[in-house]
């Protein structure tokens, strides 16, 4: 407590787990894009055009809930353009990623003309009874918004998915070597659309909750970056979901954890600060990672154009 | 165009070139191109927002007169200095900088082209003569809104949303402390540096752990509305409109605002271009000169309190009263302004220090 000032911890991990949602829905989809061997690096375009569209949504109809639909259409909408341009008129991935992008940025900055300065219906938080009232543990676990505990749910499900099902198996054979899932008989470019898509909705979603949540308002360039991060902590995860997590929430957490500090005028120079929380989460990702058997656990056929064929 | 043409119109090229700089850069203009940098997104609702606001007023004052061009979330750094020489090279005849980063690539491509004015906003460097600065007395405003946030605060804490630690940002918190001080001896102010101009999330993320640590009033020198977006999810949180009046915010949390007012400016000097009277200067107008207004203070706040601070506004508009008025110390104690002694201007533009009452380090 001493270290931490006048912080309180529970009020912290509340607020880390509020401010790590829209890196773990985006990161999380991409996992799954880069797992089925498709680099897509149009995550921060997809996120903004999700803020935007599940901004307008929740605008016009009055309902958070539609709001999010909404941003992970949007979201899924924008990712389809690169499955067309990537999966069937194999384009370069890398240069339709960074187009995505600058697309996105542009064409949400045009949607969302007539949003700026309006504000967004409020989204409450998800009524859990008793589990709020407990000391401590209520404030850190049980005050949140249904979105936070659906991203967890988000990470579990992709884990148990990639990990447990027949569908997983298949997703990251075509990923590890498309050639030999083609030769089988799975439908390549099929499965990597849908995990394009999949890819698209979840960003979508993670940009929604920006726009709608944790800055309930819709500003140009309102992602700042945060689609960036998402694609980092993919590669530093070493593409393993729960790890996933963990890199956001150390994201986050050091993100929340050194403006606190500031605020409750801890003696540590601001520079180290406002660099920790990049350096911390590479740091602590790399570390988990070296010492494995393999030294890259990235799927094999990543980025790696396909064309049935061969 | 023919090769006879081509060569008559280098050859009378060259003759103007040769003629010098100084005579070609007198002349006066029947069209002039604008260019503009800015550094976040137009529809920031903040910074940018108002300078693309004084674009706006150019283009309607001169109308076919005038041409003119923009950039967006353009990077302090390397990248501003490729923008500004792809303006230059564009057929710019003036071009607006308009973050205190692009100081150094603002001299450096000014240096390369001599017969393309350059304005820099709220820097100190004039290396040639084509360039020009010009800023806004910020600290005027703030110290209005550290009369109302001292007045306003009941947890007698008052927190500070910095971007870098830069003479503008640091004048700001100052004043805003000072004034805030004042009213109530008993207020602190809480900095937090976001390390970015534009960041909404961070922003809002900022406004959040001042809250959590007791503030209830909180002045932000960033760009975006987020952290009035943040304010007004915890009742009894008072904020301004910074750059911008942010009126979408109103009546609360958002009380009052301080507004950069460019248009005038923009105007004027786009004049001069086609005038053919432009010359290098360095600007700095506070309220006094229209630059930096007072938005409406609201219902949300009593009426004594907006007196109070209306008379603050009106001392310093009227030029009687300056907001760096000794006896002032810095933070460590040593005396800065004594008694009746009021800051010279290169005091404020190398301002690096806190003033005494304010605790916590300036990074360096």
């Amino acid at each position: 407590m001493d270290l931490l000032g006048g912080i309180n911890p529970a009020v912290l991990v509340a607020s880390l787990m509020m401010a790590s949602v829209p890196i773990i829905l985006a990161a999380i989809g991409e996992l799954v894009v880069e797992k089925s061997g498709v680099l897509n690096l149009g995550v921060e375009g997809m996120m903004i055009i999700g803020a935007i569209c599940g901004f307008a949504v929740a605008v016009e109809t009055g309902s958070p809930l539609l709001g999010f639909v909404g941003g992970a259409l949007g979201g899924a909408a924008l990712s389809l353009i690169f499955a067309l341009l990537t999966q069937v008129l194999m384009a370069n991935q890398v240069a339709t990623g960074l187009a995505l992008t600058l697309f996105g940025l542009g064409l949400s900055s045009l949607l969302g003309q007539s949003y700026v300065g309006v504000k967004p219906p409020p989204t409450g938080r998800l009524d859990l009874g008793p589990l709020s009232d407990i000391p401590g543990l209520g404030t850190m676990l049980f005050r949140h918004d249904a979105m936070v505990y659906l991203s967890i749910a988000a990470v579990a499900a992709v884990w148990f998915v990639l990990r447990h099902t027949r569908t997983g198996l298949v997703l990251r054979a075509v990923g590890e070597n498309h050639e030999a899932a083609h030769a089988l008989g799975y439908h390549v470019v099929r499965i990597r659309v849908l995990a394009i898509l999949f890819g698209g909705a979840m960003a979508g979603l993670g940009g929604a909750y920006l726009s709608l949540i944790r800055v309930p308002q819709w500003t140009d360039g309102i992602t700042a970056g945060a689609g960036w991060i998402a694609l980092a902590i993919v590669v530093f995860a070493s593409w393993r979901p729960w790890r996933v997590l963990l890199g956001a929430y150390l994201f986050g957490g050091i993100t929340v954890l050194q403006l606190n500090l500031q605020a409750a005028g801890a003696r540590i120079p601001v520079q180290y600060l406002s660099m920790s929380p990049y350096l911390i989460t590479i740091l602590v990702l790399v570390i988990m990672s070296a010492d494995r058997r393999r030294s890259t656990a990235a799927p094999a056929s990543l980025g790696k154009t396909f064309h049935a064929s061969r | 165009m023919d090769r006879r043409t081509l060569l008559a119109s280098a050859a009378s090229g060259l003759a103007l070139s040769l003629a010098g700089g100084r005579v070609a850069m007198a002349q006066a203009k029947d069209k002039v191109k604008v260019g503009f940098v800015y550094v976040g997104p137009i529809g920031d609702g903040g910074w940018s927002f108002q300078h693309n606001e004084g674009r706006l007023a150019v283009e309607k004052e001169f109308g076919d007169r005038v041409e003119t061009i923009y950039q967006e979330s353009v990077p302090e750094g390397s990248d501003a200095e490729r923008v500004l020489t792809q303006m230059a090279l564009a057929g710019c005849d003036i071009i607006f900088t308009t973050s205190f980063g692009y100081m150094d690539a603002t001299n450096n491509v000014a240096a390369k082209f001599p017969n393309v004015k350059f304005e820099h906003c709220t820097g100190f460097k004039r290396e040639h003569p084509n360039v020009a600065t010009y800023n806004a007395r910020f600290y005027e405003g703030r110290a209005v809104c550290g009369t109302i946030a001292g007045l306003m605060t009941k947890s007698n804490k008052i927190g500070y949303i910095g971007s870098y630690p830069i003479p503008e940002v640091i004048q700001g918190i100052n004043s805003s402390f000072i004034h805030a001080r004042k009213v109530n001896p008993d207020v602190s102010i809480s900095v937090v540096w976001a390390y970015t101009w534009f960041d909404p999330a961070k922003e809002a993320d900022a406004a959040k752990a001042l809250i959590e640590q007791g503030v209830d009033v909180i002045l932000a020198h960033t760009d975006s509305t987020a952290p009035l977006a943040e304010a007004a999810k915890t009742p009894g949180v008072v904020g301004f409109g910074q750059a911008s009046d942010m009126a979408n915010y109103k009546p609360s949390p958002r009380v009052s605002s301080i507004i950069d007012n460019w248009a005038p400016y923009y105007v004027k000097r786009v004049g001069m271009v086609l005038d053919g009277t432009w010359e290098s200067t360095d600007a700095w107008e506070g309220i006094g000169g229209g630059e930096v207004l007072i938005g409406e203070i609201t219902e949300a706040v009593p009426a004594e309190v907006k007196a109070k601070a209306m008379e603050v506004h009106d001392a310093i508009g009227a030029g009687t009263y300056h907001p760096f008025t000794g006896p002032l110390n810095k933070q460590d104690g040593s005396v800065w302004l004594a008694e009746g002694e009021t800051a010279a201007d290169a005091d404020l533009l190398g301002m690096n220090f806190y003033v005494e009452g304010i605790s916590g380090e300036i990074p360096k």
